[in-house]
């Protein structure tokens, strides 16, 4: 038995290694980007369209309508980011009801990066919306006592993304192979249903956390239309 | 060691490019595709609202176009129902002038037919008692009319009131003409004689006679001189009996004037 993908290994040359968990995600790549490319392929402007166009609209603007209530004020900016975050890992999840197939989102490697890639995202973003000024003395605030708390928040919830994520997604294929062994009957299955939901919230929390960190830095300083709206 | 740098890094540039083909096989086409849509539906919405401000603007416009016409309509009818109603009663008093006309030339002819009738009759009347008188006399006493006419005016003559006399006899010397005896028919020269004897012994002098024979008397004999006249025709009984005839005519006639007037009064209306 094994925690995680990364220890399947189909091919190694030194440092360089094809792994299980790089395998799947190029799969699961393959696999949004050519079923997306077919979708679009023949995509409709009039008011009829086909049901697979309807159902990407229906994902694409509802992340959309997710990332704008949050906070962002721009949510087609973030839309790249954001939804291919909870593109990639909601469709890691539901593939774990393919048999021998490795979520590749139960690797503590792939969670770390997409964690890594969060924690470069949230400064990118708040410098690119308020600059580096503006961005670095957000950490300064309320006051300058807080900038080492602040530094070891942004390090401690990069962690805490990918802890939780690698723990949910492994905890659910370690249980899931546990009670294989032990009840190869029906309880496989529903945990399996469970873990189809447990990886959906997952992609949910992951996506909308990184959003809100996100809107936490690009939104040091609040409108003045706002400001001055109130009473 | 769960976490192995290299996947890391792989997982990294895996995640890069996945967004990168997501934007561009996913969020691009799929975005451009819905702001497409929302800029056909805002286009047909706009279309519909100025079709609409349009529709309602024609529709106002006929409504407005509809009450001139009714209005217009209206006026036209009431202009033509007494245009209608003045030629009506012109056409009406027309009628009436041109009734009232023929009735009148209708009624003058009638008149005339009535007199040519009524003369045609009495000449006819004359002509037929003359030649009665003619032959009763001829088979009763086997005398001519003539003869006996030519007697009666003698006797006349002989019978002459004083006053009449005198209004003659001062007619007879006044003027130089002859005096004229006219008469239907030829007179022989023995009534003749028998004229002028009756004349010569009634005024005592001899009284020049002139003769002619005039057909219009009517089985008669005239005397006329300076506009004195002395005479007997048949007419005088003719005149009787056409009197006598007129007044029966007369009683007859009226219920059945009365009765032929209703239809033409009924016509005239």
């Amino acid at each position: 038995m094994h925690l995680s993908p990364d220890q399947i290994i189909f091919w190694q040359y030194g440092f360089f290694k094809l792994n299980a968990t790089i395998v799947f995600t190029w799969g699961l790549m393959f696999v949004l980007a050519v079923g997306a490319k077919l979708i679009t392929r023949t995509l409709s402007t009039e008011l009829q369209r086909t049901r697979w166009q309807n159902l990407l609209e229906i994902v694409v603007t509802g992340i959309v309508q997710q990332i704008e209530e949050v906070g962002l004020r721009q949510p087609r900016k973030y839309l790249d980011f954001l939804g291919t975050l909870f593109l990639f890992i909601a469709a890691a999840s539901l593939c774990t009801i393919m048999p021998g197939y490795e979520p590749p989102t139960g690797s503590l490697s792939t969670t770390t990066a997409l964690a890594l890639c969060v924690f470069v995202a949230v400064p990118f973003f708040g410098i690119a919306e308020e600059g580096v000024g503006e961005y670095l003395k957000s950490y300064l605030k309320p006051t300058l006592i807080m900038l080492p708390f602040n530094i070891i928040s942004e390090i401690s919830r990069t962690l805490a993304l990918a802890i939780r994520l690698f723990g949910n997604m492994m905890s659910g294929a370690m249980i899931i192979a546990i009670l294989l062994t032990i009840t190869p009957l029906v309880f496989p299955i529903i945990m399996t249903v469970l873990g189809l939901l447990t990886g959906m919230v997952q992609a949910y929390i992951f996506s909308i956390l990184a959003a809100v960190y996100i809107a936490a830095a690009t939104q040091v300083r609040p409108p003045k239309t706002e400001l001055d709206g109130q009473p | 060691m769960l976490i192995d740098w290299f996947t890391v890094g792989a997982q990294v540039l895996n995640f890069l490019i996945l967004v990168w083909l997501m934007r561009r096989f996913l969020y691009q086409p799929i975005l451009n595709a819905i702001d497409a849509r929302e800029k056909l539906i805002a286009t047909k919405l706009a279309s519909a609202a100025a079709k609409e401000t349009d529709a309602q603007k024609e529709h106002d416009e006929f409504q407005h176009k509809n009450a001139e016409f009714d209005q217009q309509r209206a006026a036209l009818l009431r202009n033509a129902t007494d245009a209608a109603q003045a030629e009506r009663q012109r056409l009406l008093d027309e009628a009436g002038k041109a009734a009232a006309a023929l009735r009148a030339k209708w009624q003058k002819a009638l008149r005339n037919e009535a007199d040519a009738l009524h003369h045609a009759i009495s000449r006819r009347t004359q002509q037929e008692v003359f030649a009665i008188a003619r032959k009763a006399l001829s088979d009763l006493a086997g005398a001519s009319l003539e003869e006996r006419m030519v007697e009666v005016f003698t006797r006349r003559l002989h019978a002459l009131n004083s006053s009449a006399k005198a209004g003659l006899g001062e007619a007879l010397t006044t003027t130089a003409d002859p005096v004229l005896v006219r008469s239907t028919f030829d007179l022989p020269a023995e009534p003749r004689a028998a004229i002028q004897q009756a004349l010569n012994a009634t005024f005592s002098a001899d009284i020049p006679v002139r003769f002619e024979t005039a057909p219009d008397l009517i089985s008669g004999i005239e005397l006329t001189t300076n506009g004195q006249k002395v005479a007997w025709n048949i007419a005088e009984y003719l005149d009787s009996l056409e009197k006598g005839v007129d007044e029966f005519l007369k009683t007859q006639g009226k219920p059945e004037a009365k009765a032929a007037r209703k239809p033409e009064e009924a016509m005239i209306k």
